[in-house]
């Protein structure tokens, strides 16, 4: 188990990168930390791998502190996002490097290293020079190069970011593939919110250096605790207003053109009721893919907004709707499943539809920040998930 | 904002610490003593009395002496702007070429850089001497009856000069061409710009960098070249690098030729700084739209 | 090197022709010292010289030029040596560690190419007497060591540049001490800079003419101070040789300087 408290990095007099962090990383696990460039995940990793000495707390594996120690004395290998493989060594040379410096015996060396060539299916490439690999080609090695030495922690700097799409996609699935055999701790960092959920095991959402929200790939999507969650992954419908009524199981939100908006405890009771008094402003944030398009008004268990249709975008799976609300709002995002009944409902550019979605189905957050919860409602830590299968495919199934 | 990559590695200067020591002890406190010795008196042996006076500065700006300046900065110059003329189209030629005819003539342009210059000087004074490789082709065949004197004349003596100043003008002017976008050529001309307006107008204010560059590094060592026209020139002419050569020499006056070389560093800088005040002003704005014609 | 792709246009004729006269000037003396380092005395008027290698034999046992030139490989080799591990860690320092003081250090290490070489070798020579060093050997070293850490210094600055700090901290991921990642990771990248800084501050100390006049003292002559001693006597067939000698030497320095690198690149 590996514990941040109060890790803190601070630049100079006033830049801090890293914001007094508590994070707690458990054995075995894929573990993620998103977030925008800029938002301190390289240096949170370059602070755990040793490259980076924290201004302020603690780093904790398996009970001892590991912070003072410098990077060659930690057992965590790092896979760094341009490779930096050596230049001037083979590709067998660089991945006995490691081994070489822990002075393994040479027979056991020639062992690992070729188990190690084997795993990334690069064992015929053993002779050839670096620069000679192709970009995904290096990845392997690189990825290789770090596993030989067996660590304990495996850190993973945006390794995919140079790949192009198909190669990252593939290089993905054997990421995870050889993950799941090993069983070592990976961090994975990266600014792709499609890689973090499809990998991870649970992800950290970081923002400014604060980490914003952790949690599985399911809770991070569904149940963004920060508006900023909600909107940095997956696409988002903001609908500002404010709070008109707040009731035991409804909040009502009056919005523009006197409309009244209901927002509703999550079925499955993970998602509670913030406390909001009336007046206060809000915004409710709704999945595209929770919406549906209606030709005409939907009954009063469901929140509607009329407007245009003013784009058809097919896209293969889904087809995206744009309605612009008869208010004048911004316009609303609508993804809905391609499925032999939708696909051939067709609308035209210019109809007048009504957007609806159930009270169930959206968030409710203060215009800045979340909203508070009340301490004796239902709780909002979900039983903590230990995904051992293939993470959720995507997003909002379970609710839809 | 981006996370700043920059502050990585903040260390003490331990490697820099046996180099920085050397500058010290051999360069900026030797140079400092110049200045000190400048302001000294010369003592009745030769040596050096630390008695503070400045008359060895006033010494310096005496009539002959001065001229004695003034024809160094025209050798100096007269280098310079030779080599400006003979490398800026050896650098256009090189920089133009395909890739292997350009590795060929930086070669070329290269062993003469590296070759002793003492030897290139001499091989000038061998060629113009009286039974020099010119003489006895011109006697062979008939076309003198007498040999020429090229020996000890100003023309061996530019010879030297340039042949020996020129790389250090190429290399820089071959970098900063290289470096040149050559379509804007062709857009200037698209424009209807005549080819001297383009030379004028789009290549040499884009070039500049090189250029500048190339002078400095012919005029600040040429000024104090005194080893050339010395052994080419038949030591005629007196510059400022022998007449300091003297006083440490033959002379052993010291303190005045401390004081001669700040007044030669005085004279390069202050010769460079016109330069720079001149070409910032020339051209100054430097603008393709003024190519329209 | 540039890509191929750029637009190169024709050069005009007369910057061609400008070009050639240009070589013509630097290497018509050269050949003409070669040629004349194989002729042998002329007969008569007129008639043509032999061929011969007499002027070689004669270089070749004489006592001082012998001793000039050990002289000049002596000192070449010494502050070859001091100057490239001098630059060598101060390049490093400058390129890849923050300290204050740094840029001017910088400026500094950069005093020595700027400055008149008069200048330098007279401070020097000054120095010297001041620290009661005796002009020899020795302070020709000290001498030639100054101007040559500034071109190891930028030599090895040029091939510092765009290397990626990642690949110190990959070796220090994988188990290497701060010394072992040196050894096994940063000196085999930047050795090809290092090797062309050494090769450039043997060069210059071998050439050198003006600084060391200043420094050598009475009795310690380098090849070129004995070769311009030799010409203020006169044109000799003898100097001839010898000088093709050196330039022999040059050509052999410039094409090891410019064999295709086989240095692989500071990034992968």
């Amino acid at each position: 188990m590996l514990e941040l408290k109060g890790l803190e990095k601070k630049y100079g007099r006033n830049y801090t990168a890293v914001k007094k962090m508590d994070l707690t990383i458990r054995e075995g696990e894929f573990f993620s930390i998103l977030g925008p460039s800029g938002c301190g995940k390289t240096t949170l990793l370059r602070m755990i791998g040793g490259f980076e000495t924290p201004s302020q707390g603690q780093i904790i594996y398996d009970g001892k502190r590991i912070d003072p120690l410098p990077a060659n004395q930690r057992q965590f290998n790092m896979v760094f996002q341009r490779y930096a493989l050596f230049p001037h060594l083979s590709v067998w040379e660089n991945l006995a490097f490691g081994l070489k410096m822990k002075k393994v015996p040479e027979i056991d060396l020639r062992t690992r290293v070729n188990e190690a060539l084997l795993m990334v299916k690069m064992e015929s490439f053993a002779h050839r020079g670096i620069a000679t690999l192709s970009g995904g080609q290096q990845q392997r090695i690189a990825l290789a190069r770090a596993l030989v030495n067996r660590p304990r922690v495996l850190l993973l700097d945006e390794p995919l970011s140079a790949l192009d799409l198909k190669l990252r996609q593939q290089m993905q699935v054997e990421l995870l593939s050889i993950q799941r055999r090993l069983k070592h701790t990976f961090i994975f960092v990266t600014h792709d919110q499609e890689e973090a959920l499809t990998l991870s095991d649970r992800i950290a959402v970081m923002n400014g250096g604060n980490v914003e929200q952790v949690g599985t790939p399911q809770e991070i999507y569904e149940y963004p605790k920060t508006p900023f969650v909600a909107q940095f992954i997956g696409q988002v419908n903001t609908i500002e207003g404010e709070v008109k009524e707040a009731r035991p199981d409804t909040i009502l939100v009056s919005g523009a053109a006197r409309r009244v908006l209901m927002v509703k405890p999550s079925r499955d009771g993970q998602r509670p009721l913030p406390v909001a008094l009336p007046g206060t402003p809000v915004k409710i944030l709704v999945r595209p893919e929770k919406l549906k398009v209606l030709k005409s008004a939907p009954g009063p268990e469901q929140n509607a907004i009329e407007g245009t249709l003013r784009e058809v975008l097919y896209q293969g799976a889904v087809t995206q709707l744009f309605v612009m609300p008869r208010d004048g709002s911004a316009p609303l995002i609508v993804s809905q499943p391609n499925t032999a009944v939708t696909a051939r409902r067709s609308f035209n550019l210019g109809d007048k539809v009504f957007v609806a979605w159930l009270p169930e189905d959206c968030l409710l957050m203060g215009r800045e920040a979340a909203l508070p919860v009340a301490e004796n409602s239902v709780s909002i830590a979900p039983p903590l998930l230990t995904v051992v299968g293939p993470p959720p495919e995507s997003s909002g199934a379970a609710l839809a | 904002m981006l996370e700043p990559v920059e502050p990585s590695l903040r260390r003490p200067p331990l490697l820099a610490l046996p180099a920085m020591g050397w500058f010290m002890w051999f360069l900026l406190i030797p140079l400092g003593f110049v200045v000190v010795y400048s302001l000294s008196t010369k003592g009745l042996y030769g040596g050096v009395v630390y008695h503070f006076t400045f008359e060895n500065y006033q010494r310096a700006t005496d009539w002959i002496y001065l001229r004695i300046f003034w024809s160094s900065v025209k050798l100096a110059t007269l280098t310079a702007f030779s080599c400006l003329v003979i490398g800026y189209p050896m650098a256009y030629v090189m920089a133009t070429a395909s890739l292997r005819v350009r590795s060929a003539l930086l070669v070329l342009v290269v062993i003469p850089f590296w070759t002793n210059f003492v030897v290139r000087a001499y091989a000038i004074k061998l060629l113009f001497g009286e039974a020099g490789p010119i003489n006895e082709f011109a006697l062979a065949f008939g076309l003198i009856h007498e040999p020429i004197v090229f020996a000890n004349s100003d023309l061996s003596v530019w010879v030297g000069m340039v042949t020996n100043y020129l790389p250090f003008m190429v290399l820089p002017l071959y970098v900063a061409l290289e470096k040149f976008d050559f379509s804007l050529l062709e857009a200037a001309k698209d424009l209807g710009a005549p080819g001297w307006k383009i030379l004028l107008k789009v290549l040499i204010p884009m070039t500049k960098p090189g250029i500048i560059t190339g002078t400095i590094f012919v005029f600040t060592p040429a000024l104090g070249e005194f080893v050339i026209p010395d052994l080419l020139g038949g030591a005629k002419t007196m510059l400022m690098g022998n007449l300091i050569t003297d006083q440490f020499v033959k002379t052993r006056d010291w303190p005045f030729g401390s004081a001669l070389s700040m007044l030669m560093i005085l004279v390069v800088t202050a010769s460079l700084g016109v330069y720079l005040k001149i070409s910032a002003t020339e051209n100054a704005p430097v603008d393709a739209t003024t190519v329209e014609d | 090197m540039e890509s191929m792709e750029k637009i190169r246009p024709r050069s005009p004729l007369i910057a061609k022709l400008m070009t050639a006269i240009a070589f013509l000037m630097l290497y018509v003396p050269l050949f003409a010292l070669v040629i004349y380092s194989f002729l042998g005395p002329s007969a008569g008027p007129g008639s043509p010289q032999a061929w011969t290698l007499e002027w070689y034999r004669r270089i070749l046992v004489n006592g001082e030029v012998l001793d000039a030139f050990n002289m000049s490989i002596y000192v070449g080799i010494w502050s070859t040596l001091v100057s490239t591990l001098l630059g060598t860690a101060a390049a490093l320092a400058i390129e890849r560690f923050r300290f204050p003081g740094r840029q001017l250090f910088d400026m500094i290490t950069h005093v020595p190419l700027i400055m008149p070489e008069i200048v330098l070798g007279l401070a020097l020579l000054i120095w010297f007497v001041v620290l009661r060093i005796t002009l020899g050997p020795f302070s020709m070293i000290l001498a030639h060591t100054t101007f040559s850490v500034s071109y190891v210094i930028i030599t090895v600055k040029s091939r510092l540049q765009g290397f990626d700090d990642s690949l110190e901290e990959a070796a220090h991921d994988l188990g290497a001490s701060p010394w072992q990642t040196f050894w096994k990771v940063t000196l085999p990248l930047i050795w090809p800079g290092v090797l062309s800084g050494a090769l450039m501050a043997f060069t210059l100390s071998f050439d050198d003419f003006l600084i060391t006049f200043f420094t050598a003292g009475v009795g310690s002559d380098t090849l070129p101070l004995k070769i311009y001693s030799m010409i203020k006597f006169g044109v000799s067939p003898e100097i001839n040789a010898l000088s093709t000698l050196m330039l022999g030497a040059t050509l052999i320095l410039v094409v090891f300087f410019f064999r295709p690198s086989k240095g692989a690149p500071t990034h992968a």
